[in-house]
């Protein structure tokens, strides 16, 4: 019986479906099972399985991305049962995610977001224009262990090291790791500004933010 | 003569994607962040929201914008002599702009570009008679990011006749770059009269005017320096993922930028530009060698023209990061559909890996394709009449007609001479000629053009006042000097 649950939930996240992934997570919790494994051996299985499916080139982002909106739905649902029982999910760290002051280039940001969110990272996504400040203030807020940092320009590129040199300066760069990315960031920027790490691509995020971690 | 045109839209389609485009604009309306904007839309009409900055324009309003928006204007050359007219299915070239490295021409890979690159740059696309127009091609990494986008145009100006196709990355910088346009014009009103210049503009999508790009928008119909809307929606991310969709989202973002233009100043010039693409699905990106990009701006350039706009399109570009087959196959078939689309301008010769390295070989290459492109629209003139029945009576058969003067007399019209970049050689001939690939055929007629290049007739009193404002912008970023023009020019 449970069996059939977490397949259907696996299912639900195959198809992008939020609302049945909420559903079936409501049906989890009025069952008695336990949410962390309703997230481990249902939905969990589903992400892995588009994961999967991208890398073989049979699903693609909007699958992707959609996969991710349902995942986000579940873990909603499940988060009170969780708080009750005292339990939380493990998360593999903390990101704080921005595109820097004066750029309002999103997309590649918001694909990094959802691909991280999907593979247990808690994101922080603070959206566009964010100034330097904002960025740390929400780092020392949220105790994050990683900051990423996208820029599309030449000109706003800049402000990456803008909040490197910020977090050098407040004792915290040991600490948070930080990733970089945007059209213009190449190897040589990333070893400049002295960032932890940088990927081309949101799909590369993910390896990125791990292996910055040690994990 | 048929001239050869191409129109994906039928026009009950073109009719109800401008009644949405008008309809998206009522509701939701669109986001401008440019308090100056706001206030001028509130006072035609609009309905304003000023915390959140959200315009919700009535159609009755945009109807009188799209009635004082001039249908034609005309670019004129530095020496005065009209160049490029926007008008009607007129097609022009440009290179695409805004690029961050070139191909460095010994190791075929990118790198970062400098003075020198854009200054052989700017002197390669005067040498090369199938471009029409200059444009700010990449940003040189030699100068602080701050003056990135006028010191392009200062290092053009000192080496071009041509007009050139320019942008501005800051609301500060346009004025610099107003006042260096405005020197070599003799005045504002000078420059007005006979713009050299064309300023890019773009709204972002979906339905957004930034603060910047909407005062260069302002600025730009304040003194009458066309501007060039390019709204970019990128289907399936930040626009709708059918290509109707996208065209819808575009003929909204076009339409604002319009309105806010004429409301500022009636019957300056504007044109219907853009560089939408499709969003690929694999790897989040825009490729600008898609079928359906190239079918997206085909669309928008009608929806263009059936609104009585010049237009333009950033077309004639390709995806890949090495000049190889794929970037002749995209580049191609991207400048087909551009050029018989009927845009007036059309940007992004010389371009590639996603619009952002330019690349001298790509340059020269991509001028063959232009000369093609441009003798494909001339279409099929009869000649003569009748067409070849006395030919054929008199010398049919004989068959020399290489040794006829009818031959000589029209061989020129007929057949557009390709450099010697297109290979047409028997095998030994290119064998002989040492078995060059299109690339290396490229690279040396680089060396060749560069070699031919004559200096303009800019004084030295204005290589100077350019010199002096480019150094005044400098010195306000912190750069205390300019890095030296090459000995001797």
């Amino acid at each position: 019986m449970e069996n059939e649950l977490f397949q259907k939930m696996a299912q639900s996240i195959l198809d992008g479906d939020s609302d049945a992934a909420s559903a079936l997570a409501k049906e989890a919790v009025d069952a008695g099972i336990d949410p962390l494994e309703a997230i481990s051996k249902g939905f969990v299985t589903g992400v892995n399985q588009v994961g999967e499916s991208f890398a073989s080139g049979q699903a693609f982002l909007p699958e992707l991305v959609m996969a991710g909106e349902a995942m986000k739905a579940a873990v909603a649902t499940l988060e009170p049962e969780m708080q009750k029982r005292g339990v939380h999910r493990t998360m593999l760290g903390k990101v704080v995610l921005a595109t820097v002051e004066g750029d309002i280039h999103e997309i590649g940001k918001s694909l990094v977001g959802t691909m991280l969110s999907a593979s247990g990272f808690q994101v922080y996504d603070l959206g566009v224009d964010v100034p330097a400040a904002r960025i740390i203030a929400k780092v020392k807020e949220v105790d994050a262990n990683i900051v990423g940092l996208s820029a599309l320009l030449t000109t706003t590129m800049v402000k990456q090291k803008e909040v490197i040199d910020e977090l050098d300066k407040l004792g915290l760069r040991k600490k948070v790791k930080v990733i970089v990315g945007g059209a213009p960031v190449t190897r040589d920027w990333v070893q400049k500004i002295e960032a932890d790490g940088y990927s081309e691509d949101a799909i590369g995020a993910v390896a990125v933010a791990r292996h910055v971690l040690g994990l | 003569m048929i001239r050869p045109k191409l129109e994906l839209l039928d026009i009950d389609l073109v009719n109800q994607i401008i009644t949405e485009g008008i309809a998206i604009l009522e509701n939701p309306g669109i986001r401008v962040h440019n308090q100056e904007a706001l206030e001028i839309l509130a006072n035609a009409g609009a309905k304003v929201d000023f915390q959140a900055q959200v315009a919700w324009i009535p159609e009755k309003i945009i109807r009188q914008a799209l009635k004082t928006v001039p249908h034609e204007f005309t670019l004129f050359d530095l020496n005065g002599n009209p160049a490029v007219h926007y008008f009607g299915d007129k097609i022009h070239f440009d290179p695409g702009s805004g690029g961050l490295t070139i191909i460095d021409s010994q190791t075929e890979r990118p790198r970062l570009p400098k003075t020198n690159d854009l200054i052989k740059f700017v002197k390669l696309v005067e040498t090369l008679p199938q471009i029409d127009a200059q444009s700010t091609a990449f940003v040189c990494s030699d100068v602080t990011p701050e003056i990135g986008d006028l010191y392009r145009l200062y290092l053009a100006l000192n080496y071009m006749n041509k007009p050139i196709i320019t942008g501005a990355f800051r609301k500060d910088t346009w004025w610099t770059m107003k006042e260096m346009l405005s020197a070599v014009a003799g005045g504002d009103q000078a420059l007005a009269l006979r713009p050299t210049a064309v300023f890019d503009v773009c709204p972002s999508p979906p339905l957004l005017w930034s603060e910047t790009t909407c005062q260069n928008l302002i600025d730009c119909a304040r003194f009458s320096i066309p501007a060039q809307l390019i709204s970019m929606p990128l289907a399936g991310a930040t626009a709708p993922i059918t290509l109707t969709g996208a065209v819808v989202q575009h003929t909204a973002e076009s339409l604002s930028g319009v309105v806010i233009h004429q409301l500022v100043k009636e019957g300056a010039p504007i044109v219907w530009g853009g560089s939408p693409a499709i969003f690929d699905m694999r790897e989040g990106s825009t490729p600008m060698g898609a079928v359906e990009t190239w079918m997206i701006n085909s669309a928008y350039v009608q929806v263009g023209k059936a609104l009585g706009l010049p237009t333009h399109a950033y077309m004639g570009m390709s995806d890949t990061k090495i000049v190889d087959a794929q970037c002749g196959l995209e580049s191609m078939g991207s400048n087909f559909v551009a050029a018989t689309s009927g845009a007036n301008m059309i940007s992004g010769c010389g371009m590639l890996d996603l619009e952002s390295c330019l690349s001298f070989e790509k340059l020269v290459i991509d001028a063959e394709m232009i000369g093609m492109v441009k003798r494909f629209v001339k279409g099929i003139e009869v000649r003569d009449n009748p067409i070849a029945l006395s030919l054929m009576q008199k010398y049919g058969h004989k068959g020399e007609f290489l040794t006829l003067p009818h031959t000589r007399k029209w061989y020129r019209e007929e057949q557009y001479m390709p450099s010697d970049v297109i290979d047409r050689a028997s095998y030994e001939g290119w064998k002989s000629r040492g078995e060059k690939s299109t690339f290396e055929r490229a690279r040396d007629r680089v060396e060749k053009l560069i070699t031919s290049y004559q200096p303009t007739k800019i004084t030295e009193e204005l290589r100077q006042e350019l010199r002096v404002i480019t150094l005044r912008a400098a010195q306000s970023f912190g750069m205390q000097s300019l890095p030296p023009l090459p000995q001797g020019e």
